[in-house]
């Protein structure tokens, strides 16, 4: 299945950046030269709050536009295109999972890892063509990602651990083989033990499906798994109010 | 697709706010279309009251007036009609059949009727239906009776049994009995939910026959007191009548003979045509119908105002849940379909549901209401009308919900995937 992902090339690429929160003059601004992330690397990335990872990230899902530069992802501009069409590609190349509460709460385990497939054709072909064959890979997935998928995997999500729970986000995350995956702290509410497992089966998809991973974490413990460790405060420069610093 | 099943799961997941939601709108359409079904019944129940009769006659009078004595037997007639006038008027050769009506005695507060034989083979309701005897006979005898059924059964009468007219209408017998003339029960109507259930009827002859010696308003004892017997011997004709139904051979000339009979120079009378008539005194009642309509409308309006507030108190919560679907693709309009779904699924489950339990209920209490109000509420399949408003319900409650789908396709567009404060 990662056949169809390119080698070369960066996956993320973003350059001379300007954006701000409202247009006065006091509201948070985000300033950033150069960021890079070549295809199939693996990056941690350390932000301190109010750094702008929030800013970073959202720059990069395409839930928002810079004022300024170019945001290039999987060696498409997308700062250009309209919003719908960011959301497809979103769709379409990448996976995200958050901090926490990352599922649907009235689903169950295996629809919260199918859900990406309604809004991206791409990956439900790359899953399977029928729909049995859409469970069969999104069982494939809780499975290597320590989720029993014939039991947790039919329940509510909203009565699993928060473990169980960041598990099942990553293998959302991962079915269809997105080229991107954007884990936000996914291991900030787990402890150390789980932190490992989670990590470690996080990988092993990553290596399997060939794709780009950006991960955002305050834990220097994890950093050297990592191909790049990047500091946000060295590539981006911000400016808030002093309002906001209250 | 992904949106009515999300839509479908979300609203199974928050069971008891939307069971309640679902059961104000329920309640709220089983009062609105209630009030619409009883309204309905009401003004066909009172438009059935007669049909196939295309004139009334009566003298000159208003002809909401003429409508209320001659048909609901409410109130009195001002002045009778001559029966040379009612021999000049069933001459003209556009009239198929006529049947004389005179009211002005009564028994126990029920009015006699003194009428002829055709009345009961002219006389329609509802929709063409005739009247019925369901025990008995029509009147052979001179002085035979008919009892509508709610006389019969109120009354307790049977066949056979004799009862004494009172002379004017009043629900008490003033002491002017027509006391050495007693009927005979011949026949009990079938029901009919209409003012005949409440009448007793008598022969023309009998009228006269009773009012001998009554000329002058009340009993003279020398003008001739009469026994049945002797009666039954006299020709009897009948000298007035208080209305006159009529059915014409051509609906055609109904209002050429209304135009001749309010124009007849003998003597003021004057002719209606009960659907026009009907119409009239209905849209009296027109501004209650508006009212209770206006106020059930009400009741929808805050069952749907209440959707609102409950999905737009959950919005916060699930600010989380908009992200995530951000997250996996979703565009913002996505979001906004998701909550207009959701309102318009639990505004079409709460009609569907109040539908069903009216229906329900009118087929447990439809023979209490019957029985109480002597209303005739149909169920048949709902009609346009309740159809229209079950949809006015559903569009309602979709054209609410886009206030809360607003707020959530904002939100969603500017809480992206990362949720700020």
């Amino acid at each position: 299945m990662s056949l169809s992902i390119k080698k070369n090339g960066t996956a993320i690429s973003l350059s001379n950046i300007k954006f701000s929160w409202g247009s006065a003059e006091s509201d948070f601004q985000l300033k950033l030269n150069n960021f890079q992330l070549n295809r199939q690397e693996s990056s941690i990335l350390v932000a301190p709050s109010g750094a702008g990872k929030s800013t970073l990230l959202s720059l990069i899902c395409g839930t928002i536009r810079p004022e300024e530069g170019t945001v290039r992802i999987l060696d498409q501009s997308i700062e250009n295109k309209s919003a719908a069409e960011r959301d497809s590609f979103r769709a379409d190349h990448l996976g995200i999972i958050f901090q926490q509460f990352n599922l649907i709460p009235y689903l169950s385990a295996i629809d919260n890892v199918l859900l990406p497939l309604h809004f991206s054709s791409n990956r439900k072909k790359k899953s399977g063509e029928t729909q049995s064959k859409l469970v069969l890979e999104a069982e494939r997935l809780l499975r290597a990602l320590g989720i029993v998928p014939e039991t947790l995997g039919r329940q509510k999500a909203n009565t699993l651990s928060i473990g169980q729970q960041q598990r099942v986000a990553a293998a959302r995350a991962f079915i269809g083989s997105p080229e991107l995956i954007i884990a936000d702290e996914p291991t900030s509410s787990l402890d150390e033990k789980s932190q490992d497992e989670f990590l470690d089966q996080l990988f092993s998809q990553k290596e399997v499906t060939g794709a780009t991973l950006l991960m955002v974490s305050h834990n220097a413990r994890v950093a050297k798994r990592f191909n790049k460790s990047i500091k946000l405060q060295d590539i981006c420069t911000t400016s808030f109010t002093e309002e906001k610093m209250l | 697709m992904i949106i009515l099943r999300l839509a479908w799961q979300s609203i199974l997941n928050r069971k008891s706010t939307t069971i309640l939601t679902i059961l104000s709108i329920a309640i709220s359409t089983l009062l609105l279309v209630g009030v619409e079904k009883v309204r309905t019944a009401s003004r066909a129940s009172f438009i059935n009251t007669i049909s196939g009769t295309d004139l009334i006659i009566g003298a000159r009078t208003g002809g909401v007036q003429l409508l209320l004595y001659s048909v609901f037997h409410i109130g009195d007639a001002t002045s009778n009609i001559t029966w040379k006038t009612v021999g000049d008027i069933k001459k003209r050769r556009e009239v198929k059949w006529l049947v004389p009506i005179a009211l002005g005695d009564s028994h126990k507060g029920y009015r006699v009727v003194g009428t002829s034989k055709d009345y009961f083979k002219y006389f329609k309701y509802r929709r063409n239906i005739p009247i019925q005897v369901k025990e008995g006979k029509v009147f052979n005898d001179l002085f035979d009776a008919v009892l509508g059924a709610e006389v019969a059964k109120n009354l307790n009468y049977k066949i056979g049994n004799k009862i004494v007219l009172a002379h004017g209408t009043g629900p008490v017998s003033l002491g002017k009995d027509h006391g050495d003339t007693p009927f005979r029960i011949s026949g009990i109507l079938a029901p009919t939910n209409t003012p005949i259930d409440k009448a007793i009827h008598v022969s023309m002859e009998a009228i006269e026959a009773i009012h001998i010696g009554w000329e002058t308003g009340t009993f003279v004892e020398g003008n001739g007191k009469k026994t049945p017997e002797i009666l039954r011997q006299m020709k009897l004709d009948p000298k007035a009548v208080t209305a006159l139904y009529v059915g014409l051979k051509s609906k055609m000339s109904t209002f050429s003979l209304q135009r001749w009979i309010n124009k007849y120079r003998q003597e003021p009378i004057s002719a209606i045509l009960p659907g026009v008539v009907f119409g009239q005194l209905w849209s009296m009642v027109g501004n209650v119908e508006t009212a209770l309509f206006i106020i059930t409308s009400m009741v929808v309006f805050t069952a749907i105002l209440g959707m609102v507030i409950s999905i737009l108190s959950s919005l916060n919560e699930r600010r989380r849940e908009m992200a995530i679907l951000r997250a996996v693709g979703a565009k913002p309009i996505q979001v906004f379909a998701l909550l207009t779904v959701e309102a318009t699924t639990i505004a079409t489950l709460g009609a569907l549901i109040g539908l069903f339990c009216l229906y329900g209920g009118l087929f447990f209490i439809k023979p209490l209401i019957e029985s109480l109000t002597g209303l005739y509420i149909e169920i048949v399949v709902p009609d346009w009308n309740e159809i229209a408003l079950l949809f006015a319900i559903v569009f309602a409650g979709f054209l609410a919900s886009i206030l809360p789908a607003i707020r959530a396709y904002k939100k969603s567009l500017s809480d992206g995937l990362m949720i700020r404060g």
